[in-house]
């Protein structure tokens, strides 16, 4: 394949946000500017199923790869991608025309700085999926936290000053170290291509103290306990398109680096430091289940929630069975579409009565049904209900766990029921009961563009959840060569140490 | 061929614009104009000159004067910043009734010092540049006389930097007495390590050129005169002064100090490291943008000699990559500095870009492009900077430098994000007054599309640079 579609996919948003930034400001400069910007992330997400279309999966390795020289003698831009990162780069071209859809209701000042901000992160969030160097990949993991950091400063809550230094400065601090590891990576191996590094194999005396600094990136990112308390200030403050991103993407960078960098890479290190991230995952898996029981505020819920579940999705990588990553992975997908459809549903509230307060609410299926409908959709498959994409994730994580650990896989367990008690509980006193409040009596329904999109993500939760074959067919050859790549390099490592 | 006069031409060239121009603006009334566009168009020539010299190094006058490519693009980076500064500081220089003929005369001046510094083969020609871009530098400082600030700030940088000349000339004087010669080649020759002699004459020349480069712990002039000084000389103080400084150094390190260069290295590590870390926490606290910059600065050299402190080629290559790109970077802030006027009065108040980014959206995207930069964030030009020195660092293994200095990039991010905050996320708090300006808006435009589209092209100045060092 010839034709450059990986920079065509990662750059088009780009030259949308481009585009927009050269509008003058005239009277219906918003208007056109949410055209050019849906217009955009639309082909985007054609080009992204085209992309996905295109792609072999029985091909084990990267496709589509390109390659320039860059740093001359040094680093080249490559991309490239595989059964991984294609599903990542299909939830971020789907998610972004959401989030410009989203904001037509909820954005009303300087629309056209957020549209380009949105499409900038694009951008920056399908490179950091494509690039197969290090450097490259540093260089867009970095660069998200530009946008991210002034869509939350400019269009957040009152706090958003105070959230968006912690969100941006946390970020920088893990990933100073990681770039200290990735120059190191280079001087020990001569390259920061990943294919080569995997080939000439990092000496294991070494992989110890790189994984960590890797570790710090990804663990920040993920959120991992302890590190996670930047992400329920981020997603309280932030405007809903930049909760839906935060929870649906960037949150995903951390899993996704765990996959592509710190287990092929390190694998002595991978299997040294599993028993804490066991540790971590159960912790952050039981913690914040029960600070989410306790939460007044509905976002700051969600964002709580989304911590234990990214704790499924360390457990299920790091057993490094064919079901826990594939788990792993499934709970990401999942994930994605359920919490950034969750935070859509608390942005509507938001957006009627100007308060996530759970005590404002009650009773609120009394006025407006069909948005309790989709509410209810979501929350049961957040909580793992069978026939939602929710379920199916939590599931394969734990069969992954159990053939690990019986202990570990009852723990995890537990946080199911923890899962089910905070989600339930929300539901119970947001949706049902009476009505406390006058203004939720008068509240209106989901308009049109709202339930678009509430229900094409509910359809889609639904149909993935009864019929996952399409993703996990997608994975399954890459998540087989990771495993197999992982278990000889051990085996080498093993015998290089003897 | 020891005499060929030709290699001296620019420096013969420009000596002879500043006497031809300074009569002029003598014998013209109210030639400030004149005198400008005169000295830009003999700046525009010497970059032809020197472009059209070879690059083979040659020594002259008893190899007294060395020219070579180093020495070339170091004399260029300085003549083309100094377009930029010239033209960008016009509207503030007439505004500020600071447009006195002598201005461009004496910036000229300073340049005729800083190409015999960074050309200098020997201890008296060196000592000679130095001296004449520091007086034109202390005069420069004061030029808005009858501004006390202004004049404060002169006869501040005349003191303390008259004691670093003679701390600088005292070394020099040490060096002669050990070795028995002024030229750095001889030197270089028979000085030998654990020759405690050498060591005290080069730290004192060392303490003499991080004055001059501003690393702590020879800092503590810069915050006062960047403050005091009128903004266009301040602009002209954070980038141009610097990269001779930083040349000199790389210049002493690699011939008449090359034997004892482990000594040399610890002493510039330690410098490194203290320069990364006030800066980056002494600028937090403060309102006045020019001594923000004037903090940051301090910590941009300290970044700038952890490629100097590795000594090696490709740290030094680093290190002049690092402070090319840093001077964009300043050249374009202090052209948006420039715009700050408010109600007919020029501010340096932090808290006076609140929330401009609504009314003026041109100016708070260059603050943002350039603030990013500045605290190293890819994909802009600053965090190549940062990465092409800690590659080199982290290849000597020096570890412990590359995480101080990581971190402390973390940490300056923070009063960089400040200032986007105040422009982006503060109520807005009166607009500016319209500047319409071609080379203020030029200037800003060329540096942020050289920090934007910089990873489209890493490598050539690279290559430039490299391509330099080899010759």
């Amino acid at each position: 394949m010839d034709f450059p579609i990986l920079s065509l996919i990662i750059f088009l948003p780009l030259l949308g946000a481009t585009f927009i930034f050269l509008f003058r400001y005239q009277k219906d400069t918003n208007k056109s500017a949410i055209y050019v910007s849906i217009f955009t992330s639309l082909a985007n997400l054609l080009l992204a199923f085209f992309l996905w279309f295109l792609f072999d999966n029985n091909y084990t390795g990267f496709q589509f790869i390109e390659e320039k020289n860059w740093i001359s003698g040094l680093i080249k831009f490559k991309l490239g991608i595989d059964g991984i990162s294609i599903l990542f780069i299909l939830l971020t071209a789907f998610i972004t025309p959401i989030c410009i859809f989203s904001c037509i209701n909820s954005v009303k000042e300087r629309v056209k700085e957020f549209l380009i901000a949105i499409l900038v992160l694009e951008t920056f969030m399908i490179g950091v999926f494509c690039s197969l160097d290090l450097v490259i990949f540093y260089l867009f993991f970095e660069a998200g936290l530009i946008p991210m950091f002034l869509i939350i400063g400019i269009w957040g809550g009152e706090r958003r000053v105070y959230s968006a230094f912690k969100f941006f400065l946390y970020t920088l601090l893990g990933s100073v170290l990681m770039l200290v590891a990735i120059i190191s990576i280079y001087w020990i191996t001569g390259t920061t291509d990943i294919t080569s590094i995997n080939e000439i194999k990092i000496p294991s005396e070494f992989q110890y103290i790189l994984w960590l600094a890797f570790f710090s990136s990804f663990a920040v990112k993920m959120p991992m306990w302890p590190v996670h308390t930047w992400l329920p200030d981020a997603h309280v403050e932030a405007p809903t398109a930049g909760s839906v991103i935060l929870a649906a993407i960037l949150l995903k960078m951390g899993g996704y680096g765990f996959l592509r960098f710190s287990i092929p890479l390190f694998p002595v290190a991978t299997e040294y430091f599993t028993p804490m991230i066991y540790f971590l995952s159960l912790i952050a898996i039981i913690y914040t289940s029960l600070v989410a029981l306790m939460q007044e505020d509905m976002k700051k819920l969600i964002a709580y929630s989304s911590v234990a579940h990214m704790g499924y999705v360390t457990l299920g990588i790091f057993t490094l069975t064919k079901q826990g990553i594939d788990g792993g992975m499934f709970q990401m997908l999942s994930h994605g579409l359920i919490s950034a459809a969750l935070f859509l549903c608390v942005g509507v509230l938001y957006d009627r009565s100007h308060s996530r307060l759970i005590k404002t609410y009650g009773g609120v299926v009394n006025s407006i049904p069909k948005y309790s409908l989709v509410f209810i959709i979501f929350a049961l498959a957040a909580l793992g209900l069978p026939g939602t994409t929710g379920f199916l994730g939590e599931f394969l994580v734990l069969i992954g766990i159990f053939q690990k650990d019986y202990l570990i896989g009852l723990v995890a367990t537990i946080g199911v029921v923890l899962c089910a008690a905070y989600m339930l509980w929300l539901t119970k006193r947001v949706i049902f009961g009476q009505i406390k409040n006058q203004e939720v009596k008068i509240l209106k329904d989901v308009n049109f563009s709202e339930g678009t999109m509430l229900f094409i993500l509910a359809t889609i939760v639904i149909i993935f959840g009864f019929y996952p074959e399409p993703l996990l067919n997608t994975m399954n050859v890459t998540i087989n060569g990771l495993i197999d790549n992982y278990e000889n390099d051990l085996i080498y490592h093993l015998s290089a140490n003897k | 061929m020891t005499y060929n006069l030709n290699i001296l031409l620019p420096e013969i060239f420009l000596s002879i614009s500043i006497f031809v121009i300074l009569m002029l603006g003598v014998f013209f009334k109210k030639s400030y104009n004149l005198v400008t566009n005169l000295s830009l168009l003999a700046l525009v020539i010497l970059i032809v000159i020197i472009l059209n010299t070879e690059s083979t190094s040659v020594k002259i006058f008893t190899d007294s004067f060395i020219r070579d490519g180093y020495a070339k693009f170091i004399k260029i980076l300085i003549i083309i910043s100094t377009i930029f500064i010239l033209l960008s500081s016009q509207v503030f220089i007439k505004d500020n009734n600071i447009a006195k003929f002598e201005y461009p005369i004496i910036i000229l001046l300073s340049i005729l010092g800083m190409f015999f510094m960074v050309s200098s083969n020997d201890l008296i020609l060196f000592y000679l540049g130095l001296e004449l871009q520091s007086l034109s530098l202390y005069v420069l400082a004061s030029i808005d006389r009858d501004n006390t600030r202004s004049t404060e700030s002169g006869v501040k940088y005349f003191v303390l930097s008259a004691l670093s000349s003679g701390l600088l000339l005292y070394g020099c004087s040490l060096l002669y007495g050990f070795t028995g010669s002024t030229n750095f080649d001889i030197i270089n020759n028979s000085l030998n390590i654990g020759s405690v002699g050498s060591i005290f004459a080069m730290v004192f020349i060392l303490v003499g050129l991080a004055f001059k480069v501003s690393a702590v712990p020879f800092h503590m002039w810069t915050p006062d005169v960047y403050e005091g000084s009128p903004t266009s000389v301040t602009n002209f103080f954070s980038a141009v002064p610097k990269v001779a400084g930083l040349a000199v150094l790389i210049r002493f390190m690699q011939t008449p100090f090359e034997n004892i260069l482990v000594e040399w290295q610890t002493i510039i590590i330690f410098i490194s490291i203290a320069s990364m870390i006030l800066g980056a926490v002494a600028a937090i606290g403060q309102n006045n943008i020019k001594r923000l910059m004037a903090y940051s600065s301090i910590g941009h050299i300290g970044y700038a000699l952890a490629g100097v402190a590795t000594g090696t080629d490709s740290g030094y290559m680093s290190s002049i990559v690092y402070i090319t790109i840093y001077i964009v970077m300043s050249i374009g802030i202090f052209a948006c500095i420039f715009l700050m006027k408010k109600n007919g009065k020029y501010t340096e108040k932090i808290h006076d870009l609140s929330g401009i980014s609504k009314k003026h959206p041109l100016i708070a995207i260059s603050f943002l492009i350039i603030l990013f930069s500045l605290a190293g964030i890819p994909p802009l030009g600053g965090f190549f900077a940062k990465f092409y020195v800690f590659m080199t660092v982290i290849e000597n293994g020096m570890y412990f430098l590359a995480i101080v200095g990581l971190l402390t990039t973390v940490i300056s991010a923070f009063y960089y994000l400040r200032i986007i905050k105040i422009i982006y996320f503060d109520e807005f708090a009166g607009s500016f007054d319209r500047i319409r300006n071609f080379s203020i808006s030029g200037t800003i435009f060329l540096s942020c599309i050289l920090l934007v589209t910089f990873f489209l092209y890493p490598s050539t100045l690279n290559n430039v640079v490299s391509l330099v060092f080899t010759s």
